[in-house]
């Protein structure tokens, strides 16, 4: 007879391994099937300074301990698979694999987080590592003395901007609106940096280049002018959007993709449970995405429980 | 030297790179740090070890001056994205990339150039 999981955790980052963690201590056969990198955004993330408990850790190390904490409880972990099929309707669901392998369960836990948002204009595959980053930690020191482009106007671009100008000779922040979703101390500090210089109300239609990028277009909302501004490299950083459009019409969901939940985490789909950045929630937090995960871990051996008698 | 914290073998010098590549057909190294762009390629590379036994599978620290010969690459001429990927074949480079890969793009890489 084919295996069944207690448990498919769709997704291995801190709400995804937390719940494999709760859902595998507490002696539920527990499979996490994962499209991206385990850990998630918390790779993405230099160093956590905030999560209680621990004074100060980088984020690749949180999610490695996570990882092998779930994997001691014995919950068994694919990352890195290609999903194709989600059959969740049924008492017994189904993940389909690209491979044909089939994985059903009795109840499913969707963990898919979101990945850093894209202009998705011309010329960004072709100038991505050559010109086009989402790293500053990881790619800054390329740009020493260098003309940088930032795109965004959050907390991330600005203070990524401000961390730019120690490699770079000039940062120009381009931002949509012509002010900053970032707080109060963020702007003051690009405000007064004398090596960025902002753009506002204005976005990048073109990345143009030679082999590296170049220049870039850039049009200006109000007015529609174009223009070319020479750049040796760009880094944006405008926010990111959940992974949830394979389950769009399987589960509800917002307006902005984001799955709708109860206290519980269950979704209007029975046996399904949905925890961290997917959510539809004001805060997006690795401490944030624990509690959901945990949440649904708890509330998914309630369903089964209920389910048995 | 080690830097990184991966399940990949680390190199740590060059002429042990250059052993490497001279004594077998089909080499991977990834080139990187311990950051967001490089931790899934090696995470990739980990899964994939298995299935391409044909293929040696290598990390080696960027900031280390050991890893010059694939800093200073023609092939990675204008790469500014971490990790440097290369696949050598018959101790020669048959591709390199730069930046973070997805398993497909790791996959058909390893297909077309070191099958």
């Amino acid at each position: 007879m084919e295996k069944i999981y207690d448990v498919i955790i769709l997704g291995a980052g801190a709400a995804g391994l937390s719940a494999g963690i709760y859902t595998s201590r507490g002696k539920l056969d527990t499979l996490i099937l994962s499209e991206g990198v385990t850990g998630g955004q918390m790779v993405l993330t230099h160093e956590i300074a905030n999560y209680p408990g621990v004074e100060m850790i980088k984020g690749y190390e949180l999610a490695d301990i996570m990882k092998r904490q779930a994997k001691s409880f014995g919950c068994t972990l694919r990352a890195n698979v290609k999903i194709v099929d989600y059959r969740l309707t049924e008492k017994i669901k189904e993940v389909e694999l690209e491979d044909g392998r089939i994985f059903r369960a009795r109840t499913v836990i969707l963990a898919p987080g979101g990945k850093p948002r894209s202009l998705n204009i011309p010329g960004e595959k072709e100038f991505e590592g050559r010109g086009i980053s989402y790293c500053a930690t990881c790619d800054a020191d390329f740009f020493r003395d260098k003309k940088l482009i930032v795109v965004g106007g959050g907390n991330s671009a600005l203070e990524e901007a401000v961390t730019l100008t120690h490699f770079a000779s000039h940062v120009t922040i381009v931002h949509q609106f012509d002010h900053f979703q970032a707080f109060a101390h963020a702007v003051e500090e690009a405000s007064f940096n004398p090596k960025i210089s902002f753009i506002m109300g204005s976005e990048l239609r073109a990345y143009e280049g030679n082999g590296t990028l170049q220049k870039v277009q850039i049009e200006h909302l109000k007015t529609g002018e174009r223009t070319h501004l020479a750049t040796d490299g760009v880094f944006v950083f405008i926010g990111y959007m959940p992974n949830t459009a394979p389950f769009k019409g399987l589960v509800g969901m917002n307006e902005r993709g984001e799955i709708l939940v109860d206290e519980t985490m269950k979704t209007d789909l029975p046996g399904v449970f949905a925890a961290g950045d997917c959510v539809a929630k004001r805060y997006r937090q690795v401490t944030t995405a624990v509690s959901d995960g945990t949440i649904a871990a708890l509330s998914a051996a309630e369903y089964i429980r209920t389910e048995q008698r | 030297m080690k830097y990184l914290r991966t399940n990949i073998r680390e190199i740590e010098t060059a002429a042990e790179l250059q052993k490497i590549i001279n004594e077998n057909e089909n080499v991977m190294v990834c080139c990187g740090r311990m950051g967001p762009m490089c931790i899934p390629v090696y995470e990739i590379m980990e899964e994939l070890e298995e299935e391409y036994d044909n293929v040696k599978f290598y990390s080696m620290a960027f900031d280390s001056p050991e890893s010059d010969m694939i800093r200073t690459a023609p092939e990675c001429r204008g790469f500014m994205g971490l990790p440097f990927t290369m696949y050598y074949k018959d101790g020669k480079v048959a591709k390199a990339t730069t930046s973070i890969q997805t398993m497909a793009q790791v996959k058909e890489n390893l297909d077309q150039y070191l099958s």
